[in-house]
């Protein structure tokens, strides 16, 4: 926690959002179970996609009772847990991955597991491991000033979402409260690949610019590079989640090194459509 | 327990962020938190309505068969041997449990919305039977959620449900109980809340649904009352109830607990042991934890991943309660204990053979507690149990668990 007062975790990833602005490019998210199939191959897989071209990864911390999930990353998480992955294991995998790359990392959480740990030890050891923030996607604005304080207490970004049910005004109230980024849901659901992006997306992006400063990222639902492409056009970046996901569970009892490769193409095509 | 004169009694909760003291609030995903704010609006006016409460109203009488009598159980009374002790007939009800007191009131809310398409979760398909109900009477689509182990153990009411034309899609996902029928309701209603209302069977869930499901069960409490000062002219010494999710007992509870010289007992479920995993009781043994939207009493492990839980009885068959329940566990105001699978089987023979009355699983566990408390009472104490629900659903899996064949005779 000493290194807080110097440099904030959060800058780490303004900067990044910085570089990519100024060299003209989009930034690519993509979402890693951990855990899945093992810590290690998480470790893994986290070095592999930054040095395909990912930016910043959403690390996915495995929950019991995910309700905003669709089939492919609950069974993720079933299979991480059912394995006995716990919360010192996912901190420990991130410390790792943060020594060996510099792409920000967030811990996508649920808030059942950041009340049970202690808002004040679980932003500790956020910070301890290396984290950039979190995406914790049951919290709704209502009930996050006590994890709002502490985050920006220890300069980590506390990443809000808005959907396509939320009315203009709470939007507009969820963006101002938004650090690090903006994750702007594509459709109304849980998570997973989706063959076509919604109508009236692209306004909605562009209505949200106008509404905040921080970078605005798309995600459920995106799993082509073509899907990338157009959601870059106006926003910020996209998240991919439930298509990586699947790639990695797709090379389940094959060679480390085969799945590792399966996802270094996956990706590597989806950070072009960034370019 | 203090209630200095200063503050304000137990029942005025929950306050506008849906706390009942630190419990309850909202932890959904912003998906759902408009639908949330519409039903919390939609509810208000509802109140604020008096064509709402007469519509309610008739159908409660005309439709459910209410008010559901208070019985003396002279039999059961007299094997006890202590306390007399009195059922509040939730059984009576159409579709036998007070399930439908609730499904009823949220379909009302729902055709308010404007929204035609109903989904529910259930564990012993009673919540499942009584939505499929209100969906036929009022003409809604419906979709029930049930773990696919339920499905099994609860085989006659998802026949009924179908019959009633709702769909019935078994969970195959966790430990195929009520809590993933809970998750997976929410995930369709993730993707349908614009037109979908979820009537959730409980006082669990995000904030408005305690309060709602609390107002719309509450009418146990009161008929319990008035009937009570009717048949014996005073209020029960003590009155019991199962706690599953906690709905029958919050409704029959909620009207007592500003009478402080009532004992108020909930019942959970204590399933093989108190070892975790092998009960499903969240007071007698939880902590307080987030589960599908409300932080309240919950089994889980050091991490907060909500432990696997066993009841005999499906309905009580979930790691989680009420929030309410954790606020009156908290301020002292109910007692919350256990008892075990085979003290409910033995409670619903007890019950079946000096009552003829068979009771559900779940309300078997009240039934168990109050005959064993009713021994160390004196006679002129009166104990009223919350008689939830009828246990025809239960009938088979019981003649399974004790060896007996599917028609009830032993095996020869
Ligand atoms: C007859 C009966 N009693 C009790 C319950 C438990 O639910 P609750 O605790 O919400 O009353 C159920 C649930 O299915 C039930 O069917």
């Amino acid at each position: 926690m000493t290194s807080a007062t110097t440099a904030k975790p959060i800058d780490k990833l303004e900067a990044m959002f910085a570089a990519n602005r100024a060299a003209g490019r989009k930034v690519l998210a993509p979402f890693v179970t951990a855990g899945d199939p093992d810590l290690d191959a998480t470790v893994d897989v986290l070095t592999t996609i930054a040095e395909a071209g990912a930016s910043l990864c959403e690390l996915g911390v495995p929950y019991s009772d995910p309700i905003a999930d669709g089939p492919v990353i609950q069974a993720s998480y079933t299979r991480a847990l059912d394995k006995g992955l716990t919360l010192e294991g996912v901190f420990s995998a991130a410390k790792q991955a943060s020594d060996r790359t510099s792409m920000p990392i967030l811990a996508m959480a649920s808030y059942s597991l950041v009340f049970r740990r202690g808002i004040d030890r679980f932003v500790a050891d956020a910070v301890a491991v290396g984290l950039a923030g979190f995406v914790v996607p049951d919290l709704p604005i209502e009930e996050s000033d006590d994890l709002d304080a502490a985050c920006r207490q220890a300069g980590l970004a506390l990443v809000r979402l808005v959907t396509p049910t939320t009315p203009p005004d709470r939007a507009e109230a969820i963006a101002k409260k938004s650090t690090g980024f903006l994750y702007c849901v594509s459709v109304a659901g849980v998570t997973g690949a989706r063959t076509q992006l919604p109508d009236g997306l692209v306004d909605r992006i562009r209505w949200l610019k106008t509404k905040t400063d921080v970078p605005i990222l798309v995600g459920f639902g995106i799993s082509s590079p073509d899907q990338v492409k157009a959601v870059c056009e106006v926003a910020d970046g996209a998240i991919v989640g439930s298509a990586l996901v699947r790639r990695v569970a797709e090379h389940a009892g094959q060679p480390r090194e085969a799945m590792l490769t399966g996802v270094r193409r996956f990706v590597t095509d989806l950070a072009a459509a960034c370019r | 327990m203090a209630s200095s004169p200063a503050s304000p009694p137990l029942s005025v909760v929950p306050d506008a962020y849906g706390r009942f003291g630190k419990f309850g609030g909202r932890y959904v995903p912003e998906t759902l938190s408009a639908a949330l704010d519409q039903l919390e609006r939609s509810y208000a006016e509802a109140v604020a309505d008096p064509t709402f409460a007469a519509e309610l109203d008739s159908l409660l009488s005309a439709f459910v068969g209410r008010p559901t009598p208070l019985l003396f159980a002279k039999r059961l009374t007299k094997l006890a041997g202590g306390a007399q002790i009195w059922l509040k007939r939730e059984d009576l009800s159409h579709t036998g449990a007070h399930k439908i007191n609730n499904t009823l009131g949220q379909g009302l809310l729902a055709i308010r919305m404007g929204k035609r398409r109903i989904i529910a979760e259930t564990g012993a398909g009673q919540h499942g039977v009584a939505t499929a109900t209100a969906c036929a009477r009022f003409g809604l689509e419906c979709v029930v959620y049930m773990g696919a182990e339920d499905v099994r153990r609860q085989a006659p009411n998802v026949r009924n449900m179908r019959l009633m034309g709702a769909e019935v899609r078994p969970v195959e996902s966790g430990s195929r109980t009520l809590r993933d029928a809970i998750n997976e309701a929410m995930r369709d209603w993730m993707g349908s809340v614009e037109t979908t209302h979820y009537i959730i069977g409980s006082v669990v869930g995000p904030h408005p649904f305690p309060r709602i499901v609390r107002d719309f069960q509450s009418v146990i409490g009161r008929e319990t009352i008035e009937m009570s000062r009717k048949q014996f002219g005073r209020l029960p010494d003590t009155v019991v109830a199962c706690v599953g999710g906690g709905s029958n007992a919050a409704g029959m509870f909620y009207p007592f607990v500003d009478h402080p010289g009532v004992r108020l007992v909930g019942v959970e479920a204590g399933g093989r042991s108190g070892d975790p995993g092998h009960h499903a009781a969240s007071l007698s043994y939880g902590s307080p934890g987030i589960l599908h939207g409300s932080l309240s009493y919950v089994l889980q492990d050091a991490d907060g991943q909500t432990a696997d839980v066993h009841s005999v009885s499906a309905g009580l068959d979930y790691p989680g309660v009420g929030p309410e329940h954790s606020y009156w566990h908290d301020m002292g105001r109910v007692e919350y204990t256990s008892v075990t699978d085979l003290e409910a089987l033995d409670a619903f023979d007890m019950v079946a053979r000096h009552e003829g009355i068979l009771p559900a699983l779940e309300t078997s566990h009240a039934l168990a507690w109050a005959a064993r408390e009713a021994a160390t009472r004196s006679p002129d104490e009166i104990i009223v149990v919350c008689l939830s629900g009828r246990g025809d659903k239960d009938a088979a899996e019981i003649a399974r668990l004790r060896g007996l064949t599917a028609d009830g005779s032993h095996p020869s």
